[in-house]
């Protein structure tokens, strides 16, 4: 085997409650990061869920030929912004009506003529859907000449885009925070592994050890814990969602990448956590 | 190969540790250090074996210019050294044959190379049976045998032993000297401090004896003293 994976192995072995406590220590701090994450993750769905309704509609003057509008839709399909554009006609339009509108089925009952418009309905790919692109394609639609007004909800457009700024915002500020204080209490934890292992280390340099021999041991150990801390992390934030998800909300969890995301993270800060440590740890002997 | 010139060695709490000292020791000699405490033995074994740096002065090892020795030089200059503390210095979780092993390991030994280098100096320094106990499980002779088993290991050209006897009884300490003896006797140099001036007198090794920092006496040098003079 390996003489580094031999000694960080050791180091397990050799101090295997100060090794479980580290591990503990780093799987809870990231566990706080990870229900933080977890509620980002949940509420930039319930956004995207909302953007879903966002709509450009373009309601078209009366007597437009078929197939300049059939043409006109592609156009619009093609859009780099446009994820959908269908087609209503005025039957479709005043059937629609009548299913939606219950109050006033009999008064829709009695027309003689369709007073309502036909219109192409277009939805935005999810990630133009801001006031921004929004704008910009309205624009665009209403440059077709049989296009007799185009809407969307301005003012609903706007307030979604707030929101997600501020959620954004917060969401790095509070999950810089956290992070952070994850990163220095699972600094603590290692430089106390290798404050442990000082006059172990003293020998080895006594005896011609390189600094990097000295270090390697302590960058694998540390890693291994990052991900050891960081999977059990992931878990407790499965249990702490399959909680919420049975008793209060309907939630969403981590996508694969996201939890990998986490113990990633966790070998991150083991791997520079020790490299820290132990560098400083050397720079002083 | 040890060479000491107007070396002075001032720590930063504390004041001058060493003055003006110089000597110089050759190949395969051995050397007694002797002095009152706090006279600066242990501190002129920490300026060889570049744990402290001199003030000024120069100190020359085994080819290596101290002053001139960068942070990561040292290493390659302790695998020619072997240093054996009062102490011992073992790894307490690691059996008499591993910390031996140890020593081989930091140097990047070629592994299928290490047991037999391991079990002839255990066998050199007569724990060849104990190979398998851990610190604890050994007297304090014994723990000291396997430390300067592990200082060998390496062949080190010079053996470093800041009052090797100091924890020891006295068969212990015949034991462990009569192994440092036998040690200088095949080649390599001994530089060992202590205040055992029966030691002292029972072998016709050259002294140096410091005095508050300062180089009294070297029987290289210096006149043979008279017993009454010494301390
Ligand atoms: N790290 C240090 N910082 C400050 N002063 C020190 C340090 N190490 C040693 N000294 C001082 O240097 C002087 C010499 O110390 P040294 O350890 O070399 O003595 P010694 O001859 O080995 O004594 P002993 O026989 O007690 O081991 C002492 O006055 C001691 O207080
Ligand atoms: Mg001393």
């Amino acid at each position: 085997m390996n003489l580094v994976i031999r000694e960080a192995l050791l180091a397990f072995r050799r101090a295997p409650l100060l090794s479980a406590l580290s591990v503990t220590t780093i799987a809870f701090s990231l566990f706080v990061v990870g229900l933080f994450g977890l509620v980002a993750v949940n509420l930039q769905q319930a956004l995207r869920d909302v953007a879903e309704r966002v709509e450009i509609v373009a309601y078209l003057l009366p007597g437009a030929p078929i197939e300049t509008i059939t043409l006109a839709q592609k156009d619009i399909e093609a859009f780099p912004e446009v994820q959908a554009a269908s087609y209503v006609s005025e039957d479709q339009a005043l059937q629609r009506a009548r299913t939606e509108l219950v109050e006033f089925r009999d008064v829709l009952q009695e027309l003689e003529r369709n007073p309502l418009p036909a219109s192409i309905e277009v939805k935005l790919k999810p990630r133009f859907r801001d006031v921004d692109h929004v704008n910009d394609v309205a624009e665009r639609l209403r440059g077709f000449g049989f296009v007799d007004d185009v809407r969307f909800g301005r003012d609903w457009v706007e307030k979604l885009d707030r929101l997600r700024q501020i959620a954004a915002a917060v969401g790095l500020v509070v999950g810089a925070a956290f992070a952070a204080v994850a990163i220095i209490i699972i600094g603590t934890t290692i430089r106390m592994a290798v404050l442990q292992r000082s006059r172990e280390i003293a020998i080895m340099r006594l005896v011609g050890a390189t600094d990097g021999f000295v270090r390697r041991p302590f960058l694998l150990q540390g890693a291994l814990k990052g991900m050891l801390g960081g999977l059990a992390a992931v878990a407790l934030s499965y249990g702490a969602y399959a909680l919420i998800n049975r008793w209060l909300i309907h939630a969403a969890f981590f996508s694969r990448d996201q939890a990998v995301a986490i113990v990633g993270f966790g070998m991150l800060i083991g791997f520079f956590g020790s490299a820290a440590s132990v560098g400083r740890h050397l720079r002083k002997v | 190969m040890i060479k000491f010139t107007n070396v002075f060695k001032a720590f930063p709490k504390g004041g001058l540790a060493l003055k003006d000292v110089s000597f110089h020791i050759a190949k395969g000699e051995f050397v007694f250090l002797t002095g009152h405490s706090g006279a600066g033995k242990s501190t002129v074994l920490k300026l060889i074996y570049a744990e402290e740096p001199a003030t000024s002065g120069e100190v020359r090892v085994s080819g290596f210019n101290l002053a001139e020795a960068r942070r990561k030089d040292i290493p390659r200059l302790r695998r020619r050294l072997g240093i054996v503390f009062q102490d011992f210095r073992l790894l307490e979780d690691r059996t008499a044959e591993e910390n031996v092993a140890f020593a081989l390991e930091v140097t990047g030994a070629r592994r299928a190379s290490i047991p037999a280098r391991v079990m002839r100096v255990l066998t050199q320094v007569g724990l060849a049976a104990k190979a398998q106990a851990y610190p604890r499980e050994l007297s304090g002779g014994e723990q000291q045998r396997v430390a300067i088993a592990r200082a060998l290991v390496n062949e080190p050209t010079v053996l470093l032993a800041d009052e090797p006897t100091g924890n020891l009884d006295e068969r212990a300490t015949r034991g462990v000297f009569q192994l440092l003896r036998d040690i200088n006797a095949s080649g390599t140099a001994v530089v060992m401090a202590t205040h055992d001036l029966d030691l002292v007198r029972q072998a016709p090794y050259r002294v140096i004896e410091l005095q508050e920092g300062a180089l009294m006496y070297d029987s290289a040098v210096d006149e043979p003293r008279d017993e009454a003079a010494s301390p």
